[in-house]
């Protein structure tokens, strides 16, 4: 009973928390200050067609630095917790048509992932965004046959690869251009090319490595293979 | 207009997803009313850099690269529920591995079966 009413309480101090936000609210017209620099400098002093990215990627850098260390916590998190677990699980093998299938479907799904972080300053997505879908093809993998071996070493690569990859190319901005992860180390190249806006594709394709690694060394940790 | 009903969205998901945190019993309950809260702290976030008639921060044939900061809504809050997708998704990954091993441990999904932290 105590407990309900506190539970209610609870509930009713959010609304009441909340409430004023909902009825002072009013759709803004204009962009803020700091928000029409971004957007202005993303253009003239970035390359960068995709707003969001150049947020993320320059203006936003050290947060995103700290971001990727996050998920990297979480991932040694998981695998510390679930190590060594050794389910009685029962494994089928899969059917011709779903291996084959999958196989396939694999592929594309890597190719598209492998697009969506490449072509992050240039259209909606990332390397945050492709790095899931190059996730969600190993899942499928994983699903699919029973039997797929990953090769452990290689995936651990990947990861610390892009890791050390993504802070060395921060210094060098440091030394090479006027702060850390500034993308200014290769050229700016033409508004709305693939090989443009110096360093953001780069920094976003390592970003897609190292996501597209953790969530799977996560996801096959969670399913229990050693 | 349409931000002010996907911001009462946000704050009903919100309320939704934190009443289940405190009512419900099982472990894995409880992370999947974490999840709703979390999508609907997103949902708040983008429904307040929603500006009036305006387009995805995306320089393309739509929006032209001379009067773009007119055009485009707010960069900002899409950058920051970006972040806080991915960290949602990590600490759910870690609470989820948490309930594996507490269940490995005590074979119990129920919060009543553990009273260590309880005072």
């Amino acid at each position: 009973m105590i407990r309900n009413m506190a539970v209610l309480l609870a509930v009713i101090g959010l609304v009441a928390m909340f409430l004023p936000m909902v009825t002072d609210f009013q759709e803004r017209e204009n962009l803020n200050e700091l928000a029409a620099d971004y957007v202005e400098g993303s253009i003239n002093d970035l390359n960068t067609p995709n707003v969001v990215t150049s947020v993320i990627v320059t203006y936003r850098g050290l947060d995103t630095l700290g971001e990727v260390t996050v998920l990297f916590l979480a991932t040694v998190g998981v695998g510390l917790l679930l190590k060594g677990r050794k389910e009685d699980m029962i494994r089928i093998s899969s059917s011709e048509l779903l291996g084959t299938t999958s196989s396939v479907l694999v592929a594309m799904i890597m190719i598209l992932g492998i697009y969506i972080f490449t072509h992050g300053h240039l259209t909606p997505g990332g390397g945050f965004q492709g790095g899931v879908v190059i996730a969600s093809g190993f899942l499928l993998m994983l699903l699919s046959n029973v039997n797929v071996k990953m090769n452990h070493s290689i995936m651990h690569f990947v990861e610390s690869f892009s890791g050390v990859a993504y802070v060395g190319i921060g210094v060098a901005g440091l030394v090479l251009a006027i702060g850390f992860l500034n993308p200014g180390i290769l050229p700016l190249g033409r508004f709305g090319e693939l090989f443009s806006a110096g360093a953001i594709p780069v920094i976003y394709s390592l970003i897609g490595l190292k996501v597209g690694s953790e969530l799977t060394s996560i996801l096959v940790t969670m399913g229990g293979e050693k | 207009m349409i931000s002010s009903y996907t911001l009462i969205l946000g704050i009903a998901l919100l309320i939704i997803g934190f009443y289940a945190m405190l009512t419900r019993k099982n472990l894995i309950k409880m992370v999947i009313g974490f999840s709703i809260a979390d999508t609907g702290t997103h949902i708040i976030i983008v429904s307040l850099g929603y500006l009036r008639g305006k387009t995805a921060p995306i320089i393309d044939q739509a929006v032209s690269a001379v009067n773009a900061v007119q055009k485009v809504v707010d960069p900002i809050p899409s950058a920051l529920v970006l972040t806080a997708i991915v960290i949602g998704l990590a600490v759910t990954a870690v609470m989820l591995s948490f309930i594996v091993e507490m269940y490995r441990k005590n074979k119990s999904l129920s919060i009543d079966d553990y009273q260590e932290l309880k005072w």
